[in-house]
């Protein structure tokens, strides 16, 4: 008791001359550490991605694998964007209608819907689901392969990797998201009218044409479109944390992990940029 | 004055009689951060020939093969395939001298997603585009026959056991017709009887296609029934290379040591 007692007094005292520079040195060394690695990631990141680039443009290029990872990026990723479009859809439906009531401002519901989710919600739920879903998969995946001597098996075989494994995969993320976005909104929409008819009858024909009065194709085409930059960024994270994987099952793990967690951060931060980009460019 | 004609007629010639060596590796040195792997080896491969290249865990003899085929860069000297040094070559320049490479992984490193037929015709789907779908299943056909899996056709890799994973890796290094075949440690973890096979099917492969191969071991029986020459190394320098009769007769107390351990 008395000897617990005694080592929180002590962790807590003010440390002595000596013992603060140290303190500040550790302090300072770990932050540097961090801020060299960081630069270190996105260096070999850079390094990274102008290899995909240059493998993804010079032939032979690889249409039968392409073909594959549409399928697996886009098909199989089908009912889980389907089931987020269509939650997103109901949740936006019950929010609105309770808040424009409050308002008076009913009418504006078909506007409110549509613009929420094709604009804001759908775009960046299907980038994170699909973060989730693809980027796992595809970490994984690479990983595996690169701790059982798989990738490097591909490359003594004079096949280049970058070419067959990582264009292929960052290539199909790039061209599905917005497809899946598409698929997301309409499942929004329809389930959001669904919500808001099973209360408040509403036809569909009437709430289509008020949600998208005014509209125009600047108005939802570059939100639609802007996911194709989180294709790029899930695919690309996704192949660069799975191809330098180390150290076993543990090593395979971490990249899933890393891969879901830095793809995710990065489809948020890089949507905050679009969406400026997108007013500045498209008003 | 000899033109570089000349020069290649004389090389071509000299491959023809081999006489010239189809691997050359020069003073190659290799480290990982503070670790020295390789400190300037040089060894060298005939055509026809079987180098066998023997040490201790951790001395760089898969290293060595590694940098062969070119999946590790060396921090210095040369590896001259026919003559070219391929040192620091570009990705797609590395796979034209790639295709003359077959290479054994230490444990197969088969494509566990395609069954066994699909991993041996996996370099024909990508190198050989002349083929015909019905020519690519007999060739891969014929190369399990050679290395006796041909009753194994569909089956993944998880489903056979690690000797035949090793057959098939090997069915699938010789799919592209090697002129250099290296094999890294093809009967570790094999039972007595596998090793034996396995040994048996590399000197038949030899007999039959004349490659130049290095093989990598800890298996000093198999590397005095599959080798015309070995290659024992040691903190990253060739000790001795010679005949196993060269190795039994040298005072060198590593050799000793090693040979009544093995």
């Amino acid at each position: 008791m008395s000897n617990s007692g005694f080592t929180t007094v002590a962790a807590i005292s003010p440390p002595l001359p000596g013992q603060r520079t140290v303190l500040i040195d550790t302090a300072v060394n770990s932050t540097m550490g961090l801020i060299g690695g960081l630069f270190e990631w996105f260096g070999n990141l850079g390094i990274f991605f102008w290899q995909v680039l240059r493998a993804a443009v010079t032939p032979p290029y690889e249409w039968r694998e392409l073909f594959r990872q549409l399928d697996e990026v886009g098909s199989k990723s089908f009912p889980v964007v389907v089931m987020a479009g269509s939650a997103i859809g109901v949740i936006i439906s019950l929010e609105a209608r309770y808040s424009l009531s409050r308002f008076g401002a009913k009418s504006l519901f078909p506007a409110t819907l549509v613009y929420t989710v094709i604009q804001v919600m759908g775009p960046i739920i299907t980038g994170l689901v699909v973060s989730g879903r693809v980027g796992a998969g595809i970490g994984a995946e690479l990983a595996s392969m690169k701790v059982t001597e798989q990738i490097d098996a591909i490359e003594a075989s004079a096949i280049n990797p970058y070419r067959l494994l990582a264009a292929t995969r960052i290539l199909a993320c790039i061209l599905m998201l917005p497809l899946l976005t598409l698929v997301s909104d309409a499942c929004g929409l329809l389930m959001g009218w669904f919500a808001q008819t099973l209360v408040d009858p509403l036809s569909f024909h009437q709430f289509i044409q008020d949600g998208f009065k005014g509209a125009t194709f600047n108005s939802f085409l570059p939100q639609t479109f802007k996911t194709s930059v989180y294709g790029l960024i899930i695919g690309l994270i996704a192949c660069f944390q799975g191809m330098r994987t180390r150290g076993g099952a543990e090593g395979v793990g971490r990249a899933a992990t890393n891969s879901v967690v830095l793809a995710s951060l990065f489809v948020i931060l890089a949507d905050v940029v679009l969406v400026k980009f997108i007013l500045v460019v498209f008003p | 004055m000899a033109t570089t004609y000349d020069i290649a007629m004389k090389q071509e010639r000299s491959e023809e009689d081999g006489s010239a060596p189809v691997v050359a590796v020069n003073s190659l040195r290799k480290t990982f951060g503070s670790h020295m792997v390789l400190n300037g080896i040089s060894l060298s491969v005939n055509r026809g020939e079987t180098l066998a290249v023997l040490g201790r865990s951790g001395t760089g003899k898969s290293v060595l093969l590694r940098i062969i085929i070119g999946l590790e860069t060396p921090d210095s000297g040369s590896i001259c395939i026919h003559g070219q040094n391929i040192a620091g070559l570009a990705l797609d320049r590395m796979g034209k001298i790639r295709k003359k490479m077959g290479f054994l992984f230490q444990h197969a490193a088969l494509y566990d997603s395609l069954t066994v037929a699909e991993n041996v015709a996996f370099p024909l789907v990508h190198h050989r585009k002349d083929m015909s779908r019905s020519e690519r299943a007999k060739r891969v056909k014929q190369l399990l026959f050679e290395v006796g899996m041909e009753g194994n056709l569909d089956k993944m890799p998880s489903d056979i056991s690690g000797g035949m994973q090793k057959r098939v890796g090997l069915a699938r290094a010789l799919a592209l017709e090697p002129e250099i075949l290296l094999l890294d440690e093809p009967t570790a973890g094999l039972d007595p009887i596998s090793s034996g096979e396995i040994d048996d099917l590399i000197l038949k492969l030899q007999r039959e296609r004349r490659m130049a191969s290095i093989v990598v071991t800890h298996d000093l029986h198999s590397a005095k029934t599959i080798a015309n020459r070995l290659a024992l190394l040691d903190q990253g320098n060739v000790v001795i290379e010679g005949t196993f009769e060269d190795l039994q007769q040298s005072d060198i107390k590593f050799v000793e040591d090693f040979l009544k351990l093995s």
